[in-house]
């Protein structure tokens, strides 16, 4: 159990204590599906055996890049796409941090796609959390990385035809240690998918579908919030550890979930550790856990 | 590294890349962290974010870089980071003259992040300014928490001459100083008296919240025309209130001179030669060097403007710092560029035929 910033009263909300509650109410839409995956989170936090001053949550830009901001952390608003480096930078420099990437599928496999296929590359002790509603919600619901082949966006009004990302293919491809992909309609199951997350080290990947019906689902005419998550309650198929080659989605088909890949290598901070280890041995002085200013 | 910098994050790029060639062989044996980022974007935001763990931060490029590194520099003077920038600065635009020198980079440096906001830009003229210079740039960064752009050029990053590092406890370093307040009682961009707000940073359970948005005391977005002016004025008032503290100048021959040179970085070293030129055939000539580029010293440019004929400014661009010296100088006395559009330094003939000029 990690120990909250306070403990909660009686008649607060029980993840309260994890959340900025000054901050709430969100911006989320009705229906949204990103708080949904923020609930998740805390409640993973909540179970994980964490110091949570040491775990810092970084977000980009975009509907999603605004769930670090309501994370009662070290909470880090960053750039467009730039949230992978950016923890890059934080986790390396501190390496004692947990850092949690959680932004959105604009943020992390468009404008970030570079950042994102090199840390999962290196194999970057980070938990990197992507919300995916197929398209640019912050924007108006112009066409994302993600959107499903005939779907519609505002920038692809007569129909997408850009095939999208398979995006835990993607990472696990570029040699990410944990892949996985849930839906905000798999609470527990994704609560527990996070939870264990946090005790694995390396590029972790969660991707989340969530339901944007405001731009995505009002676009396409698939109803309202509770017919969407209708949709993923008959749609939504788990297969762990299936090839990541097979869990392609296409405009309202199948979503394929399931821990994919959990499998133990060297993150990039071992690696590194070893490598100046055997060359070089005790003259090696590896980066302090808690930073490197302490020490002057 | 005798700055106390302990994280470095960059990508290789002419004429800067001895640089990290030199820390990554360095940094294994003095528990630093290097790494070299698939990109300049991913290069300033990992900078950026190591800074906030209080670690002293530093990243090395040239032009094509440093505008890849705009976007994350706006970040850091937003969420008023300390770290370091270096620019050996090559011929532009686009490509340009990959090895050969420039300096045609200053106004970016100044203006290259959108938004308004100001942070402080170094040229170092010799190797050895280059060691001070840099120490400088850190403890300047640290003191008004802001990205310094340190402005070198290829001749000076490529020079070779006596560097005289002094012992490490002759060197002054200004420490990152955390807040002692309690958490929960600490704000992120608070200020009491002093414009700079305190230090946090993250791990030591704050739990505070940065963003690059427009931001209030709580380090909170607030979308409001009012919070917009508190805190873009206060980023932009830290460094022009205190701007007679950063400024950093050097005069030569200043007291009886009708014509100034106002030159920095490689361009001060050649205009010395034109300068001597010019004094030979009895001109009456004085030298300001700009050690601090930015902020700018308008002050002082403007008080010579009342008694000097002109101001002479070489520089291998066609025309950045000049625009500044003209305005400063607001049609007191005539100001001359002597442009050199990048490649090479100037013939210092050029620059004593436009100081000559200038006295007439």
């Amino acid at each position: 159990m990690s120990t909250p910033a306070r403990t909660k009263s009686m008649d607060e909300h029980p993840i309260a204590p994890y959340l900025r509650m000054d901050r709430i109410p969100h911006i989320w839409c009705p229906t949204c599906g990103i708080g949904t995956v923020v609930k998740c989170f805390a409640s993973a936090l909540e179970e994980a055996d964490l110091d949570l001053d040491k775990v810092s949550i970084v977000s980009g830009i975009g509907c999603t890049g605004r769930s670090a901001g309501y994370m009662n952390l070290d909470a880090f608003h960053s750039t467009h796409g730039r949230a992978i480096p950016f923890a890059t930078g934080l986790k390396l420099a501190r390496p004692e941090l947990e850092v949690v990437v959680f932004s959105g599928d604009g943020d992390l496999s468009g404008i970030g796609g570079n950042h994102f296929i090199h840390a999962a590359r290196r194999n970057m002790d980070l938990l990197v959390i992507l919300v995916n509603n197929f398209i640019y919600g912050m924007t108006g619901g112009q066409n994302a990385p993600t959107t499903p082949v005939t779907a519609k966006s505002s920038t692809m009004p007569f129909g997408n035809f850009e095939r999208p990302f398979n995006l835990p293919h993607l990472a696990a491809s570029c040699g990410a240690s944990f892949v996985s992909r849930w839906t905000s309609l798999h609470i527990r199951r994704l609560t527990k998918c996070m939870r264990m997350a946090m005790r694995r080290k390396g590029f972790r990947f969660i991707e989340v579908i969530a339901p944007c019906s405001t731009l995505y689902a009002r676009l396409n005419r698939l109803g309202s919030g509770l017919e969407l998550m209708r949709f993923y309650h008959d749609n939504a198929t788990i297969k762990h550890n299936i090839d990541t080659r097979e869990v392609d989605i296409g405009y309202q088909d199948t979503i394929v979930c399931g821990n994919f890949v959990d499998e133990e290598r060297p993150t990039f901070l071992e690696a590194k550790d070893d490598h100046y280890q055997t060359i070089m041995g005790d003259r090696y002085v590896p980066m302090s856990p808690e930073g490197g200013w302490l020490h002057e | 590294m005798a700055a106390g910098c302990r994280f470095v994050a960059g990508y290789p790029i002419t004429p800067s890349t001895e640089v990290v060639e030199r820390i990554s062989k360095r940094f294994p044996v003095m528990g630093g962290t290097f790494i070299q980022m698939e990109d300049e974007l991913a290069s300033m935001a990992a900078v950026v974010g190591a800074a906030w763990t209080g670690t002293k931060v530093m990243t090395v490029t040239s032009g094509p870089g440093f505008s890849l590194m705009m976007e994350n520099i706006g970040l850091g003077a937003m969420m008023e980071t300390p770290c370091v920038v270096v620019n050996v600065q090559r011929g532009g635009p686009s490509t340009g003259l990959p090895t050969m020198v420039g300096q045609a980079d200053m106004m970016q440096a100044r203006w290259g992040s959108h938004g308004d906001y100001r942070l402080i830009a170094i040229a170092p003229q010799s190797p050895q300014e280059a060691f001070d210079l840099t120490i400088d740039a850190f403890n300047l960064s640290e003191t008004y928490r802001v990205p310094v752009m340190f402005m070198m050029d290829e001749c000076v990053g490529h020079m070779t001459e006596k560097v005289v590092i002094p012992p490490a406890d002759e060197i002054e370093i200004v420490p990152r100083v955390l807040t002692d307040k309690k958490p929960g009682e600490y704000l992120p961009y608070a200020t009491n008296g002093w414009p700079v707000p305190e230090n946090v940073r993250a791990g030591d359970g704050y739990r505070f919240h940065t963003t690059g948005l427009t931001h209030d005391e709580k380090g909170y977005p607030v979308m409001s025309a009012e919070v917009q002016e508190i805190n873009v004025n206060r980023i932009i008032d830290k460094i022009t209130d205190n701007a007679d503290k950063i400024i950093r100048i050097e005069e030569e021959q200043i007291d009886d001179a009708e014509v100034v040179v106002v030159a920095y970085g490689i361009t001060a070293r050649v205009a010395r030669m034109g300068i001597d030129l010019a004094r030979a055939k009895g001109v009456k000539v004085g030298f300001m060097r700009l050690v601090v580029v930015w902020p700018f010293p308008e002050a002082r440019i403007a008080e010579l403007a009342e008694r000097v004929k002109g101001f002479v400014v070489p520089e291998i661009n066609l025309g950045q710092m000049v625009l500044e010296v003209e305005r400063c100088a607001a049609g007191k006395a005539t100001t001359t560029l002597v442009g050199h559009a990048g490649g090479g330094v100037h013939d210092p003939q050029t620059i004593c035929d436009a100081i000559v000029e200038a006295a007439r």
